[in-house]
Parts: C-alpha cells; structure tokens; sequence
C-alpha cells in the first residue's frame, strides 16, 4: 500500500505497431495536481485515458488508491475485471472530456443528475437536489434547464465537470478540457479547475495550458514519443529545463509571448 | 366493358376481416421486426467479433433474396425439417425475419451515429452496458433511425400482399378472391391499391408526428 492516489507501474500501450507509451512509471500523490504536458502525439492524452480505463495498457499495471484498475493481477497472468469490479473501481474518477461528450437529449440538470438516479439509485427530487448544488459550484445554477446545444463551450466544460463531480470522486482526470474553447471561455473553465485544486482534490490535466500547469501544478509531466521524459515541480521544469527536448517544447510557448514562465 | 364497383364494396365485410388480418400481420410483424433487429444490432455491437461475423450472414441472406422466396421456403419447404407452420404464423414470422434484418442496419447505422466519446462519459459515471443503451443510445439514436423505420414498415405492409400466395386471408387474398368470383378484377385491383395507399399514409402520418415530438426533445 501506498499513499498514491494513482500509481502507474511499467505501463507501456502499443496500437499494432505503434507504441504510444513506453515503460511509464509515475505516481500521482493525494490532493496533488500533476499536469501533463508534451507535444501533439506524445502519448499524454493516451496514458491519461488508461489512468480510467478507456485504453487497455499493453503491459503494466494502474492502481488508484491501491486497488487494481482493469485488470486483476494473480499468480497465473491477468484477467479483465469483471463489468461491476470495474465500475467500482472507476467510481473514485472523474473524468472531464476534450469534446465534453455531454448527452445532448439531457438538460445540465439532467446531464448531471444522471448518475445519481441511475448508479446512486436516489429518487428524481434528492439526485436533482444534488446536481443542482453541483451545478452551482461550476456556476451555472440558472442554467440547469437548458441543454447542451444551447450553452457556450465553456460552459458545456463545465456542466462536463459538474457531471464527474456528481458522484464524488476523489481523483479527477482531464484531458485537454480547453483544448476546444477559445481564450475567453477557457478562462471560465480553468478557474473552476483552480477552486477544485484548491479544495484539495487529486487531479490529473492533460494540458496545453503551460501558464495553468505552472501556476497550479504540483508536479510537471513531460512526456514525448511516449516516454516520460521529465517528472518534477514546476519551479524545477520551467526554471532550468536540462533536457533539450523539454527546452525545445517550451520555446515554442516563449516564442508565442509566454514571457512569464521564465 | 365499364367498372363496376359497386360489386366489389357489396362484399364489405369480407374486405373487412381481409385488412383486419392485414393490419394484424403488419402491427405484430413489424413489432417483432423492430425488437428482434435492434436485438440483433445490439448484439453485433456488444457482443464483440465472433458474434458480428456470426450475424452477418443472416442478416445478409435476409436481405439478399426475395421475400417470396423466404416465405414460399418457410410455408412449403418448411415441413420438409419438420417445421409445419399454419399460414398466418408462417407469414408473421417470415414478415419478422426479413424485417428484422432490415431493421438491424439501421440500428447498427444508429449506434455508429453517437460519437464514442458519449458512451465513455456513461461508462465513467458508471453507467452499465443496459443503462447507457437505454438513456444514452437509444435515445440519441432516435431522431436519426425514425425515418428509415418508417420506409421500412411501409415497405412491409406492401409485402405482406405476398402471404396471399402462401394462402393467408389477409387483404390481397380476400379482394382478388371476390374479383374473381365477380369476374371485376381490375376493379378488385383498384381498390386493393387504394387502401394499401391509405394505409401507407396513415402511416406516414403517425411518422411524422412522432418525428415532431422525438424532435422536439433536445429543445425547451
């Protein structure tokens, strides 16, 4: 046992010939923010979606907090877990989408409130009662009743995020969550991700957001060509990048007016 | 030679009970079509490879050979495995069978319409595989698949004039049969063309209707 709220172990991911990830170990503390960084096609998004099972890892093992993710390990090799083990597992995450995937037949409120009725089991009154309250913290209470197609991106992000939240999770995973958002609504988007840091909740971000990742970081991952190049605070990685690579990467950021990482 | 209607509708009650077991086959049919297809679709989707494969081609031979030639196998060929089935059983279940196939593509057209990444929203909020097909998929897939369901149940209530080749006393059997007696067939033709007509409007109508309303869904 350890603290870790999630611990990947030699985890590598081949797609046929392709290997998206190479022999990553990386430990993800409770209550800490790690934030992935790395260019397009470095296996962030990839190693971030087998952190909740949507990819099966090749080789490796996860576990979020303590308990094995997808597969259980016995004397004789693995097997899947079953559908309901996985769910139980997967109860601990939250997970925000690039694409926000909300279901666009449901309201925020019902968007959010999904899970209470169908997997918690409350009745409609209490589970709304809840989303609501969830729906709130995102700020976006007076926009229960309205569905997807009617809300700004940033604010489908954050009915995403209130979505994972409604269930209680204690780890969070994003994957690019303003990846699809333009400057403005990305802002709205990033300070719900701060408050959910500063309460303390253990949150993984897939990130183009170098300026976020710093400020609100505890750890830096770079990744490139799937390997873990990089694992540090972000005092560490931004104020002396020794790996050319990493330097490389961020240039890319100072030369797009990034001044203050520096 | 000049039409003479009047004594074809005479024989009112006949046509009657003939569009009863009509409308009966039709109702029931495309019924079991639409719930065996989106069984079948399911199962090709869920059910991993082998079982697509395995399905395929069923689904395929369904829809590859003539209705006629499905029915005529089931009703005379049949017996020949044992299986003696009475003309209205026959014709419902071959109706079933080659709806259902079609009805399987269009579900299967309908689960690839929702983006994946809806379905792993599901599955991160701990949906199980039942409850992300009934309040995610299904719904989501509604608008898109009511169209084509509704050419298809149109198309089947036009073959089920066929089963009055294996001797079911639907319409087609009970109208052609008085024509002959009276010696009015084009008239007999007629009429058969008008209520079959009739009946795909109705039906085209109750289409659009619950098209509205499945639209109206995902707005305020």
């Amino acid at each position: 046992m350890t603290d870790a709220a999630i611990l990947v172990k030699n985890v590598s991911k081949q797609f046929g010939e392709t290997v998206v990830l190479r022999n990553i170990t990386l430990e993800v503390p409770r209550g800490q923010v790690s934030c992935l960084i790395g260019p397009s096609g470095s296996g962030k998004s990839t190693l971030l979606r087998c952190m909740a099972f949507l990819e099966q890892a090749t080789s490796g093992t996860i576990e979020i907090e303590g308990e094995p993710l997808g597969f259980i390990e016995s004397s004789g090799g693995r097997r899947l877990q079953t559908a309901a083990e996985l769910r139980q597992t997967r109860s601990k995450i939250g997970m925000v989408f690039q694409q926000f995937n909300l279901w666009p037949h449901m309201t925020a409120l019902g968007n959010v409130s999904a899970s209470l009725r169908r997997v918690r089991k409350l009745q409609k009154a209490e589970a709304e009662d809840r989303a609501m309250a969830q729906l709130e913290k995102v700020g976006l209470k007076e926009r229960a009743g309205y569905y997807p197609s009617q809300l700004s991106g940033g604010q489908q992000q954050r009915v995403a995020i209130a979505r994972a939240l409604a269930l209680d999770p204690t780890i969070m995973l994003f994957d690019e969550p303003t990846s699809a958002l333009d400057p403005e609504l990305t802002g709205e988007v990033l300070n719900v991700m701060r408050t959910l840091a500063d309460e303390g909740m253990t949150m993984v971000v897939v990130t183009h957001e170098i300026g976020f990742a710093a400020s609100v970081g505890n750890k830096i991952c770079f990744l490139d060509h799937g390997k873990l190049l990089f694992h540090d605070t972000p005092e560490k990685v931004f104020a002396a990048p020794r790996e050319p690579r990493l330097e490389q990467f961020l240039d890319t950021y100072l030369d797009r007016g990034a001044i203050m990482l520096r | 030679m000049s039409f003479d209607f009047a004594v074809i509708l005479a024989k009112g009650p006949q046509i009657l009970s003939g569009l009863g077991v009509t409308i009966l086959i039709w109702v029931v049919g495309t019924f079991f079509s639409v719930v065996l297809g989106f069984l079948l679709a399911t199962a090709r989707r869920f059910g991993g490879r082998l079982v697509d494969t395995l399905l395929t081609l069923p689904i395929e031979v369904l829809r590859g050979t003539p209705f006629l030639v499905q029915i005529f196998l089931l009703y005379f060929g049949g017996p020949y495995i044992g299986l003696r089935l009475d003309p209205i059983t026959a014709g419902l279940l071959g109706l079933s069978l080659y709806g259902a196939a079609y009805y399987a593509e269009i579900f299967r057209a309908g689960y690839q319409s929702v983006p994946p990444g809806h379905v792993e929203a599901a599955d991160c909020v701990g949906f199980t595989r039942g409850q992300t097909i009934w309040f995610v998929l299904l719904p989501e897939m509604a608008l898109l698949v009511m169209p084509p369901s509704l050419n298809i149940a149109v198309i089947l209530l036009k073959e089920t004039a066929l089963l009055s080749l294996i001797t079911v006393p639907e319409m087609t059997m009970t109208v052609s049969a008085i024509g002959s007696q009276q010696y009015a067939f084009v008239e007999s033709l007629v009429v058969l063309a008008l209520v079959y007509w009739a009946l795909v409007e109705l039906a085209n109508f109750l289409g659009r209707v619950t098209e509205r309303k499945l639209s109206k869904l995902g707005t305020p």
